[in-house]
């Protein structure tokens, strides 16, 4: 059953083959069996699952119950679930059960969607390899030693190793697709806007956007139209019309005009990667796609604004951590100052800490103009280069991160070493564009993945492009060599 | 950076960072801070900042009220309250 894509799911359930109950409680078996060596869970939810699935049994029973209806799926614990502990992998939050839950979950909660657990993250999603996870670090279902991407590393690796079918992903400076790569999975960050983002916790606010994580791109766009709502209580959220993004999933590519960006192919760059990445994009040539090579000449400012952007705005949205109306308190403070500045040492863990502090630093007097508004400054000249290059292409294609995953502790104690592995995912965010990313081929026995970049809303063209290449390749049904 | 620098950041930030630690810290700083220097090579005299991908304006709504009053669902959550009023140490003798 766990090998069974979305839409076979959905028509089991539509035409109880299967029960909800029966598919929920195969995969919480699963993740009972098969988790403690991957640690993509944070917290397992199997009674208010099956619960929920019993519910679904009963809408399923009536007719006319939501597609998605009885369908399980997981939830990054970034985001808010009324009454079910929200950590985002976080000392801070160990002990959070939030008052309320985030627009999506409610989304899917609606839909009939069965919620199987909270998946594990870096903390406050500031991480590349979901090393620095209160919960410790999730294992890569490919290979353990190695990491599985972040940070939404948990939701990647649970999909990965058929412990849920789909789950629930944000996307900061890459942390949706670089997982998907590394875990051989695909992963869609929507538009910057286009989600809301009600009850998912802040990291930077500007590049944040919730989104999915799936086996293949069809899975991926069965489950959009449900995460996608207008939402008045986000005011981030933009106003723009939702299409039906199952609609263009068969529309062929020929004449399709594909953007090769030079500046992602150069120094850096596994070979084994750029290879993988070479023969995908012979693939769509023989799918009647026009493959145009681009340049994209600020791309080299991306890594250095993103890391005075997100710290900054960090800096700011963790300020509400202050140990006085939830979250971690320290003990027996001795004054104001104490209680704020013991909680905040006492419940972030280093890489969180680093962050606010640099934050602190490039909003503070006199620093302001060099760092923060010169960083926003080189962010619109990143956005113009892709402004420009979509002018000549459809669609932008390269590789996802420099290499396949890479070893636990490999990158030492120099955050800079870690950043460098959003190269090629952070310009994406800082222009506000949906990027994608989805297996196309092993190196080494691990996962590549080829980054999709397209125009702002154009989801349902990102979606087509995907599933025309899952449909003459079969990277995406390939599952570790540890899962049956 | 020098580690006596993260010790003033360290209070702006309300945060604790032990004297035995500040080097490593001030030294990773550094590294993360000269990877930012590569952005004060570029020439950005013509350039606006951008504050927001899709260049929105705030959104504005009536002023009304919406939302109903939960004051003791987020009290529930907190460290420590009393008569529905969050507890801190004394601020004022």
């Amino acid at each position: 059953m766990h090998n069974l894509s979305i839409a076979q799911l959905i028509n089991q359930l539509q035409t109880k083959a299967v029960s909800s109950r029966e598919l929920t409680q195969h995969f919480l078996n699963r993740i009972a069996q098969l988790d403690p060596g991957y640690n993509s869970f944070v917290t397992v939810t199997a009674e208010q699952a099956l619960a929920q699935a019993d519910a679904a049994d009963a809408r399923l029973a009536q007719g006319n119950a939501p597609d998605l209806c009885g369908l399980p799926m997981a939830h990054k614990d970034i985001f808010c679930t009324q009454g079910v502990r929200t950590s985002c992998g976080s000392k801070m939050l160990d002990n959070f059960i939030p008052p309320y839950s985030a627009t999506i979950v409610e989304n899917y909660a609606a839909a009939g969607v069965v919620m199987l657990g909270k998946t594990n993250m870096d903390e406050f999603a500031m991480g590349s390899s979901n090393e620095t996870s209160y919960y410790g670090p999730v294992k890569n279902p490919w290979a353990t030693h190695c990491v599985p991407g972040g940070s939404s590393g948990g939701s990647a690796a649970c999909v990965a190793a058929r412990l849920a079918p789909a789950a629930t992903a944000s996307d900061t400076g890459g942390s949706i697709r670089q997982p998907a790569s590394l875990c051989g999975i695909s992963g869609l960050k929507p538009t910057y806007g286009r989600i809301s983002r009600w009850g998912m916790i802040a990291f930077a606010s500007s590049l944040d956007q919730a989104g999915l994580m799936a086996r293949s791109a069809e899975d991926i766009a069965l489950l959009l139209n449900t995460l996608t709502s207008f939402d008045a209580k986000d005011s981030t959220c933009v106003d723009h019309p939702i299409p039906d993004y199952r609609a263009d999933l068969t529309k062929p590519l020929n004449g399709l005009r594909i953007g090769v960006p030079v500046e992602y192919f150069g120094e850096g760059l596994h070979a084994g990667t750029a290879a993988a990445v070479d023969a995908a994009l012979k693939h769509y040539e023989s799918l009647g796609a026009r493959l145009v090579s681009i340049s994209l000449p600020h791309s080299s400012l991306s890594v250095p604004a993103y890391y005075v952007i997100a710290p900054a705005e960090c800096s700011a949205n963790l300020s509400r951590f202050d140990g006085v109306r939830y979250g971690y308190r320290c003990k027996d403070p001795q004054d104001l100052e104490d209680l704020y500045r013991r909680s905040r040492a006492e419940g972030f863990g280093d890489e969180v800490k680093r962050r606010i502090l640099i934050g602190s630093y490039v909003l503070s007097a006199g620093f302001y103009d060099a760092y923060y508004s010169q960083a926003q400054k080189a962010r619109r000249l990143i956005q113009q280069d892709f402004v420009s290059a979509f002018q000549q292409v459809d669609i932008i294609l390269g590789p996802t991160s420099p290499s396949p995953a890479f070893e636990f502790g490999s990158k030492g104690q120099d955050p800079v070493a870690m950043y460098l592995e959003d190269i090629y995912t952070i310009a994406t965010n800082l222009a506000g564009l949906p990027g994608m990313s989805i297996p196309c081929g092993l190196v080494d026995g691990k996962p590549v993945g080829l980054q999709l970049i397209g125009n702002y809303f154009a989801e349902s063209l990102m979606l087509n492009v995907a599933h025309q290449y899952q449909l003459g390749t079969d990277f995406h049904t390939l599952a570790p060599a540890a899962i049956s | 950076m020098e580690p006596s620098e993260i010790e003033k950041l360290a209070k702006l930030a309300r945060l604790h960072i032990k004297p035995e630690e500040a080097a490593e810290v001030a030294k990773r700083i550094g590294n993360v801070l000269a990877l930012m220097d590569q952005l004060q090579a570029t020439n950005t005299d013509a350039v606006t900042p951008m504050a927001h991908p899709l260049d929105a304006v705030q959104r504005l709504r009536a002023d009304l009220v919406t939302e109903p009053n939960q004051r003791e669902a987020f009290m529930a959550i907190a460290p420590a309250t009393e008569n529905g009023l969050y507890l801190v140490p004394k601020v004022i003798d």
